[in-house]
């Protein structure tokens, strides 16, 4: 009968993980003065649910919304389509220096991202690419991330080769297998790659930092930025201009839980 | 079998990792290095030998600051997140009711970006009206200016990453454990060994390759901390906390002392790389690999 304390335990943490969320929530549902009121209140005398309308349009969120979905959802198909691509490469085939190669991508996990970050950044000056979203976009395209390719690979080689191999006594191509075998059975570590590629650039402010000018071209989380700075003292504004930034990538991931938690256990078992 | 898989298909479809590799990482390593000994500011350069890594080592304080920062950090964020996220894992391991909505709970902090988690952390911090000096005035304590005081900033950091200890690696260390075969435990018990040392004698060794692979990553991890310092505290109070990716970043990107940057830049890769290393060869006497692999 000990398992009672230890529910009590959890639930107590279960709330200490949860009350940054409500308080945030909180915030955003109250008027100017409320915010500063002491004791805090956490139910909102009036909620103020035009908070969030106030927010979205005291700067542009429309547009940041967009750009920044057009480009992560580009980066996650790019990430998806040439990291299974590559994963593929490495776990059905032989071929010279193979092992080296994997061992490679696997090193590359480890290497500070600093250390690549200004040559890189001189590439797409040279390439009159500054302010424009190619650096953010085209390099998930070459083969999607050291991880995820870990990733799949891992998953890849779960998958008996009699399936391929009946596949192929057909007459199927090695594009065919990987696109009509592989992938349809590949759903959970798909998902997986898919959901943390997804939240991964929905979050990312280094790059766009970086390589963004133009107000107009920001995403959410440099645009979130700029709020801060001019709307930095409207804290009930400012949390509700943050709960814009998280709430998709909340619902993404209740929607693809199933799936994700599978996936991630995997990658896990693959560390062992 | 063989022929059905020609080697030189499997090189063609890395292709894609192969090109983006040499020209994204491989190529702006090699000329990252070359930048590290000149004097550039996306106009002019100048080639100036080792001056940039002297002027880093005997001449800037704000270098020995900022790795002092990070190094606190890591030492503290990590350890204490491993064994946060270890902990969270061996509660929801003993088959309580409700495990997996508590792993759903656990995990959901780890979800919110990375700008919107450090303004919502930066209100919780918040001296007068913050829900953190609120909660401990409740116990007679507070007051504290956790992002204005720079004797507070930096915990305040450590507290603030310890939000996330139910994220992914969480997640993969109760993969881990539910991993481990019962049969392990059975044994142990028949031997009359206590829990304390079943966890001491089964579940830590059969667990090390994992808590091994969480402390590389967590490491490399503490030391690119960027957005929570820049958007938080601008490196403030008093440079409290200056990480190095953002000493980095501003040498880059704000006074446009690129030379500079890169070298700090590389002097990073070589501390994790010794770092890392050091781990490895620590490794060989805490890890235990298995040899037969579960799937």
């Amino acid at each position: 009968m000990k398992k009672a304390p230890l529910l009590v335990f959890l639930i107590l943490l279960s709330v200490v993980a949860l009350v940054p969320f409500v308080w945030t929530v909180s915030t955003a549902l109250k008027d100017d003065q409320e915010v500063f009121a002491f004791p805090p209140r956490w139910i909102p005398e009036t909620i103020q649910w035009g908070n969030f309308q106030k927010a979205w349009t005291a700067l542009p969120f429309t547009q940041w919304v967009l750009n920044t979905l057009v480009i992560t959802i580009a980066c996650t198909i790019g990430q998806m389509l040439t990291g299974s691509l590559v994963a593929y490469g490495f776990s059905r085939f032989k071929f010279k220096g193979r092992d080296t190669l994997f061992g490679i991508v696997i090193a590359t996990m480890m290497l500070p991202g600093q250390v690549t970050m200004i040559p890189v950044f001189m590439i797409w000056r040279e390439l009159r690419a500054i302010d424009t979203y190619w650096p953010l976009i085209l390099p998930a395209f070459f083969g999607g991330g050291a991880f995820n390719i870990f990733l799949i690979r891992q998953f890849f080689l779960s998958i008996p080769n009699e399936l391929d191999e009946a596949a192929m006594i057909d007459g199927a191509s090695y594009l065919r297998v990987w696109w009509q075998i592989l992938l349809p059975l590949s759903a959970p570590v798909l998902a997986t790659v898919g959901v943390l590629s997804f939240i991964g650039h929905w979050d990312d402010f280094n790059g766009p930092l970086i390589y963004l000018n133009s107000p107009e071209k920001y995403t959410v989380s440099i645009g979130l930025r700029m709020f801060q700075d001019s709307y930095g003292s409207e804290t009930n504004l400012l949390m509700a201009a943050s709960l814009i930034h998280i709430l998709p990538t909340i619902v993404l991931f209740f929607f693809a839980q199933r799936y994700f938690m599978r996936g991630i256990q995997l990658s896990g078992l693959g560390g062992r | 079998m063989k022929k059905h898989h020609p080697g030189r298909w499997g090189f063609v479809f890395i292709l894609p990792w192969l090109i983006g590799f040499l020209l994204f990482t491989a190529g702006p390593m090699i000329a990252s290095l070359v930048l590290s000994f000149t004097r550039y500011d996306l106009n002019t350069i100048h080639f100036i030998g080792t001056k940039n890594y002297e002027r880093i080592l005997f001449d800037e304080p704000l270098f020995w600051k900022s790795l002092q920062v990070t190094v606190t950090y890591a030492f503290f964020s990590v350890p204490l997140g491993i064994a946060g996220s270890l902990g969270l894992a061996l509660m929801l391991n003993q088959k309580v009711a409700g495990e997996r909505l508590f792993r759903t709970l656990f995990y959901l902090p780890s979800l919110v970006p990375s700008v919107a988690s450090a303004l919502l952390w930066s209100w919780i911090f918040n001296a007068d009206n913050g829900l953190l000096n609120y909660t401990l005035g409740l116990f007679g304590w507070g007051g504290v200016e956790w992002l204005a005081d720079e004797k507070y900033t930096l915990g305040a950091f450590v507290v603030m990453s310890l939000w996330g200890i139910g994220g992914g690696r969480m997640i993969i260390f109760l993969a881990g454990l539910q991993g481990i075969s019962e049969s392990y435990y059975e044994a142990a018990r028949l031997d009359g060994a206590s829990a304390w040392r079943q966890f001491r004698n089964v579940t830590l060794p059969l667990l090390s390759p994992v808590m091994f692979f969480n402390l590389i990553l967590g490491v490399i991890g503490a030391f690119q901390v960027f957005t929570q310092a820049y958007i938080m505290t601008a490196g403030g109070p008093n440079n409290a906390t200056l990480f190095y990716a953002l000493s980095i970043f501003r040498n880059a990107f704000e006074y446009f002392k690129l030379g500079k940057a890169s070298a700090l830049a590389w002097v990073l890769f070589l501390i994790l790389l010794a770092i890392t290393g050091i781990q490895f060869w620590a490794s060989r006497r805490w890890v235990h690999y298995e040899g037969e692999a579960k799937s």
